[in-house]
Formats: structure tokens, C-alpha cells, sequence
């Protein structure tokens, strides 16, 4: 006996392409992250350095990974809706690109 | 005011608990509120979920303490939800239904993942609880002056009612009121930071006196310290290897005191500390007197310099000018470290001790994690940064919240209210731990009260509303750790493991049983340890969450040839590798008492060892297994 979903949904025609832009996604950020872990780590004076309105760059950068991922989340959703929006006007495409 | 406010608080979640659960009649409701939860406050209550206690008391605290290290827990939790939005979210909501187990079993039916599944949901929730109730016990403390254990108990009792009433349609709206007061308060408690400003003498308001600690003149000589000033006589030296600080306890009109001796190429200097002693028979004194309301550890913390200037008040300023001006290598603040020892007399002396620290240095990582020290010191750093990373996505807890909604597209953007929410309120955290730090609100003693204790400095009531929220917040999260514990006793194990045969109505009665078997043991871990570090703690949740979650949720969406056995195997490797590399490490031996230089596994967060070898395991016993798993897995 299999386990079904709590409520039941259709299929998703724009699945492969939340999929695959999510990793893409995904991979941007983990990159820009680990630029953070690696400049504390091979260079942590760097992060002293003053970059925007007297700011250090471990302030900027700290915050710039928030608010970076924020922008992701919103262009990620616009994305997705753009995407779910048009499959539905043209349910016979399908889910490829 | 604040008892009134925590009473408030405490009878509209209770109320609106009861009311809710007159209409929840069955598991679907009980689990998951029915999937019917709006997006919007689905959002909001994930937000209302995720900023617990090591959140908003945490945090905030660590970075009054140890400035930048703190923001990086911040910065790592909100990235977490990166991993949650574009990989979890919608692929989870699709699979799933009520809980965890649900999602990785899906396509197998596998006893073995059940059981593993289970068991991983259970431990990570309990390693997730016990800081919360310490926390919680803490919190009721000094607000009703009621024992930590009653404390415990309070929090305990309510949040098993709030559960076993209505399940997680009471947890939801508990969490959604919670996470917003949190993030409406929490702004408030800045804009009165900013229209503060600057002030090189805190004086919270004209309401408490600046208490100018005291410099003595002092030399050396044939490692004999003598005081200059006449009337001091020193009783006794000590040099504390943990702190690398040498202190001296003197004598003067029959009260003792405990000093920081300060060696430079100046001379020797003699600095006033404050401490809390044990001695041998029981009593306690604090800076040499017995304790009273006049005689308490004071609270601490101030600018020393501001960009060179020593008499300061700036008025309002913007936040960049708080974080420009905290930041400038002319800027000095003075915090304070401690030291605990045994004295001559065989007391046990807690010694806390100012440091001065250049803004440059104090406004960037390294005060707390050695980014700049040995390599395992700089692998700890990297481990940690990659379980807060990898271990949000991975919690039982957050992931059960995306069946609460009706569709994978409400399971995304419930996410995205979330990062925003959650994003927001950990900006806000830079600034009320800058804040406390620089106003002298920190209790030495305790420094996850710096927030509470920053807003009283402001006025009565911002402290009882803020109060109420802290206690909300222990609330909130408890509730939903409760719920996903139950899940796993009652759903995973004994209705889908055990398969004992249940209708609708005993499948919530197993849910409330489990939340009060769980909630009770929770009681019982919180008061047993009681004074254990809180971050610490949630830290260890983190790593066990990422090493035996994620790799299994991660594979079984993106690797096809990922079989049952696979799965269950990297569960359990992740649970028994880091559980065990952490029992092991030296931060664990320094809490029982043990030397942390003898502990066997060299550092402190598993992750970075424990996250790949649970992807290993996974894919060779995936590999060895292919061809006997009648259920693998399908593409997403």
C-alpha cells in the first residue's frame, strides 16, 4: 500500500522547468556562499576592508547572502508563475521547454 | 506588565487551541490541518516555526557577546531556505502527506525506511526540544520569579494542550500570531536603537546609574603583585591557562574581590571584574557581598571610543551609520569574557572580565570561530557553514509544514513568505545584538536575555511585549516539534511500521497520546539539562537533520538508481555518525566536565565529515542493492 499526498493535486506540466531552474538556482547561491566561506577562511582580513557607506565588506556580504536570497526566491517564483500560467493556456505542450 | 502580557498571551493561544479544536475531527486535520492552510499564513507560521529560541534569544545574544560570529548563524539559517525553495519544496509537497517518512518512503513501502525515518524524525525533534525548554525555563524565570523547573514544567503543560487539542491547525495559528509579533516588535526594538544612537555612557535612559569600573596601579616584583594604592591587600593569584588572563583576588574593608591583572609594557594594572563565588560550605557572594536586589551582577557592555572620540552622544542615526560606525578600526567596545576556576579557599570562582576590541576586528568573523587558527580550527568553521546550510531543508518539523497547504505551487510560495519573513527578521538580529552590546543590558551571567533585557532598557512595556514574544516563540516551536515528534511515534512507527489497524478517530487519539508522551519527555530532558549551551544544542539538531535527511531527500529526487535500502542506510549512518562524532568532540567533554583536550574526535561540528559519508553510504549500498529493490525510485 502506497502513501498518497494529504490533498490531492494534478499533474504538473511546468515541473521539469521548476526542477531544473531550482538547481540552477540552487548551484548560483551555493556559489556565492561559498565565496563567503572561502575569503573568511583564506583571506579574513579581506572582510575588514570598508566596500559601501562605511561598511565592511563582512557587513555587505553577510547581508548581501540575505538579501540575495530573497531576490532568488521572488525571480524564482515570477519564474515558475510565468511558466504554470502559460502551460495552462496550452495544456497540449506540455512541460518541455 | 510583563506577567500581565505573558498571561494575556497565554490565554488567547489556549483559547483560540480549544476553539480550533472543536472542529478537527480527523488525522488529515490532526497532521496536517486538513491541507488547507492559505499560503500567505502558511508562510508566516513557517517563519512563526523556524524562529525559535536560538533565534531570536540565541543569536542575538551571541553577537552581544561575540559580535560577527553571531550574524553567521543568520546568515547560515536563511540560507538554509535557498536549499528548501529550490530543491524541497514542491518535489516534498508532491510526495508526501503527512510526514517526512511519508515523502522518502513514497515510491517503496519500505519498512526499513520507515523505521529509520522515524527514528531520525524522533531524535532530531528531541535534540531540536531540550533547547527550547531549557530556553523556555530561563525565559519564565526571572519574569514570574518561579523555579526553572516549574518553568519547564509551565511551558511543558501548555504547549501539550495547544497540541493534543487541535493538532496542527492550533500549531499553525499559534506559530502565524507568533511570527508576526516577532517581526513587527523586533523592528520596533531597532527603530529605538537607531533613535538612541551612539552614547559612550549607556545609562538606559537616565534610569540606571553608568557604573565606571575601577583601575588600580599595581607591580610586580619576584612574581609578587602589590597593589599601589594603600588600603589593598592581595590575597591571592591566579593564573588561568583556558583563559590565557591572570587574576587576583584583594582584600580591603573586609570584602574580597576578584581583579583582571593586566601585564603591558607600561607597567602592570589591576581591573575591575565581576564575580560570582561558591565557596566550600555552599554560600554565595557576588563581588565579595551576599546577593540581594541591591547587590546583583551588573549589566554590561558599552563603546569605550567611537571613531577616536571618547565622550559620545550621537543621537539618532540611521542603521548604516550603526553598523559604518561600529566597524571603524578607531571604534573600541568593551565586552567582556569569562573565567570559572577554583580559588585557595576551595570555592568555585566565576570571574567576568572586560576586553577592549577594535571595531575592525569585532565586525567581522573571528571573535568566536578561529577562521584565522589551525586548519581543524578552520574545518570546524566550514563544517558548520555546511550543516546550517544543508540542515534547514532537513527538518522534520519545517518539512511537515509544507502539507498544511493545498498544492505544490502554495508549498513554494508559502516558502518565498518565509525567506522574506525570515530573511527581514535576521537582518534585524545584526542590529538588536549590536545594540545590546553597546547599551549595557548584557547579563554576564546569561547572555541569551540580551534582547528582553535591551528592550527594558527602553520602557515597561516594550520589555513585557517583547517578553511574551520570547515566550511565544519557545511556544510556537515546541508546538510544532511536538507535532512532528507525534507524528513520527504515532503515524510513522505505529500505524505505517507496526501497521496496527486504526480508524480516523484512534489515529488522532495516537497522535495526542504521542504528544503528551513526547511532550513529557521533553519536560523531563529540559529540566535534566538545564544549563547546557542552547546554540550548542540546536547546532547538534542541524548536523543530524543534514547528515541523515538530506542526502536521502536529495537523492531520491535527483538519482534515479537510488533503491529502499539505500535510503534507509544513509539515515541511519547520518544519525549514529553524527550523534556519535558529537558525544565525542571536544565541546561534549567540556560540558560533562571532562578535559576537552583529551576528547578523541578533534572538532566540534560533524557535518563536514558526517554529510558526505551519508551520500556515500547511500550510493553503494544503492549500487550493491539495484538489482534485488523491486522499488526504485522513479524521476520526480
Amino acid at each position: 500500500m502506497l502513501h498518497e499526498p494529504a490533498s490531492q493535486s494534478g499533474p504538473d506540466p511546468a515541473s521539469e522547468f521548476k526542477t531544473r531552474l531550482g538547481v540552477w538556482m540552487f548551484l548560483l547561491y551555493c556559489l556565492v556562499y561559498a565565496g563567503f566561506v572561502v575569503i573568511n577562511l583564506v583571506s579574513p582580513t579581506t572582510m575588514e576592508l570598508t566596500v559601501l557607506w562605511g561598511m565592511n565588506l563582512a557587513v555587505v556580504y553577510g547581508m548581501g547572502l540575505i538579501i540575495f536570497a530573497v531576490i532568488l526566491a521572488i525571480v524564482y517564483d515570477f519564474a515558475c508563475r510565468r511558466r504554470e500560467s502559460a502551460l495552462a493556456d496550452t495544456p497540449a505542450k506540455g512541460g518541455k521547454q | 506588565m510583563a506577567i500581565t502580557a505573558f498571561l494575556i498571551f497565554v490565554a488567547f493561544v489556549l483559547g483560540l487551541s480549544f476553539y480550533l479544536g472543536q472542529r478537527t475531527r480527523t488525522s488529515s486535520g490532526y497532521y496536517a490541518a486538513g491541507g488547507q492552510i492559505h499560503w500567505v499564513v502558511n508562510g508566516v507560521a513557517f517563519a512563526g516555526d523556524y524562529l525559535s529560541a536560538a533565534s531570536f534569544l540565541g543569536i542575538c545574544g551571541m553577537i552581544a557577546v561575540a559580535g560577527y560570529d553571531g550574524f553567521l548563524y543568520s546568515i547560515g539559517f536563511l540560507a538554509g531556505w535557498i536549499v528548501a525553495l529550490f530543491v524541497v519544496a514542491e518535489p516534498m509537497r508532491r510526495l508526501g502527506k503527512y510526514t517526512f517518512t511519508d515523502a522518502v518512503d513514497a515510491k517503496f513501502d519500505s519498512r526499513g525506511i520507515k523505521l529509520a525515518a522515524a527514528i531520525s524524525t524522533l531524535i532530531v525533534s528531541i535534540f531540536y526540544l531540550i533547547p527550547q525548554m531549557v530556553g523556555a525555563g530561563v525565559l519564565v524565570e526571572p519574569l514570574l520569579g518561579i523555579p526553572h523547573h516549574w518553568g519547564v514544567i509551565m511551558v511543558g503543560a501548555i504547549v501539550i494542550t495547544i497540541v493534543a487539542t487541535a493538532g496542527m491547525t492550533s500549531t499553525t495559528w499559534v506559530q502565524f500570531i507568533k511570527g508576526s509579533m516577532l517581526i513587527v516588535f523586533s523592528s520596533i526594538l531597532v527603530a529605538a536603537i537607531c533613535y538612541r544612537g551612539f552614547t559612550t555612557e549607556p545609562d538606559q535612559g537616565g534610569r540606571v546609574p553608568v557604573h565606571e569600573y575601577a583601575t588600580l596601579a599595581a607591580t610586580e616584583a619576584d612574581s609578587r603583585l602589590t597593589v599601589a594604592e594603600p588600603g589593598w591587600e592581595v590575597v591571592e593569584t591566579h593564573e588561568d591557562a583556558a583563559a590565557k588572563a591572570a587574576f587576583a583576588k584583594l582584600a580591603r574593608d573586609g570584602r574580597q574581590t576578584w581583579w583582571l591583572i593586566s601585564r603591558t609594557d607600561d607597567g602592570v594594572a589591576l581591573k575591575e571584574t565581576e564575580a560570582v563565588v561558591v565557596a566550600a560550605n555552599g554560600t554565595t557572594l557576588i563581588n565579595g557581598a551576599p546577593p540581594s536586589a541591591e547587590n546583583a551582577l551588573r549589566q554590561v557592555g558599552n563603546i569605550e571610543q567611537l571613531r577616536g572620540e571618547t565622550d559620545v552622544k550621537s543621537g539618532s542615526i540611521s542603521p548604516i551609520e550603526l553598523l559604518a560606525g561600529l566597524s571603524d578600526k578607531d571604534t573600541v567596545v568593551k565586552r567582556w569574557k569569562k573565567a570559572s576556576f577554583t580559588d585557595a579557599d576551595g570555592g568555585k570562582a566565576t570571574v567576568y572580565y572586560p576586553t577592549l576590541t577594535r571595531g575592525n576586528v569585532l565586525m567581522r568573523p573571528g571573535l568566536k570561530f578561529k577562521v584565522q587558527g589551525t586548519v581543524l580550527e578552520r574545518l570546524d568553521f566550514v563544517s558548520l557553514m555546511l550543516a546550517l546550510f544543508l540542515g534547514t531543508a532537513a527538518l522534520p518539523h519545517i518539512l511537515i509544514r509544507y502539507y498544511t497547504v493545498p498544492s505544490p505551487a502554495a508549498a513554494r510560495k508559502s516558502t518565498i513568505v518565509a525567506i522574506i519573513a525570515i530573511g527581514f527578521f535576521y537582518v534585524l538580529t545584526l542590529f538588536m545584538g549590536l545594540g545590546a552590546m553597546i547599551n549595557a543590558v548584557i547579563n554576564p551571567a546569561d547572555s541569551n536575555m540580551a534582547a528582553p533585557l535591551l528592550a527594558r532598557s527602553f520602557n515597561s512595556l516594550l520589555f513585557a511585549i517583547i517578553s511574551a514574544i520570547a515566550f511565544s516563540t519557545v511556544l510556537g516551536t515546541v508546538a510544532g516539534l511536538i507535532v512532528a515528534a507525534s507524528g513520527a511515534v504515532a503515524h510513522d512507527f505505529c500505524d505505517r511500521y507496526l501497521r496496527i489497524p486504526m480508524d480516523d478517530r484512534q489515529k488522532i487519539r495516537a497522535g495526542k497520546l504521542a504528544a503528551f508522551s513526547v511532550g513529557t519527555l521533553a519536560i523531563i530532558l529540559g529540566i535534566a539539562f538545564k544549563g547546557m549551551n542552547v546554540s550548542f544544542l540546536v547546532g547538534l539538531a542541524f548536523a543530524v537533520a543534514a547528515s541523515a535527511n538530506l542526502p536521502a531527500m536529495m537523492m531520491l529526487l535527483f538519482w534515479k538508481r537510488t533503491t529502499a535500502k539505500g535510503i534507509a542506510a544513509s539515515i541511519i549512518t547520518g544519525v549514529v555518525l553524527s550523534v556519535g562524532l558529537i558525544c565525542f568532540s571536544p565541546m561534549m567533554y567540556g560540558q560533562f566536565g571532562l578535559d576537552p583536550t583529551t576528547a578523541p574526535i578533534p572538532f566540534n561540528n560533524p557535518g563536514i565529515v558526517s554529510i558526505p559519508l551519508s551520500f556515500i553510504v547511500l550510493v553503494l549500498v544503492s549500487l550493491s542493492t539495484k538489482n534485488r529493490n523491486s522499488g526504485v525510485a522513479q524521476p520526480a
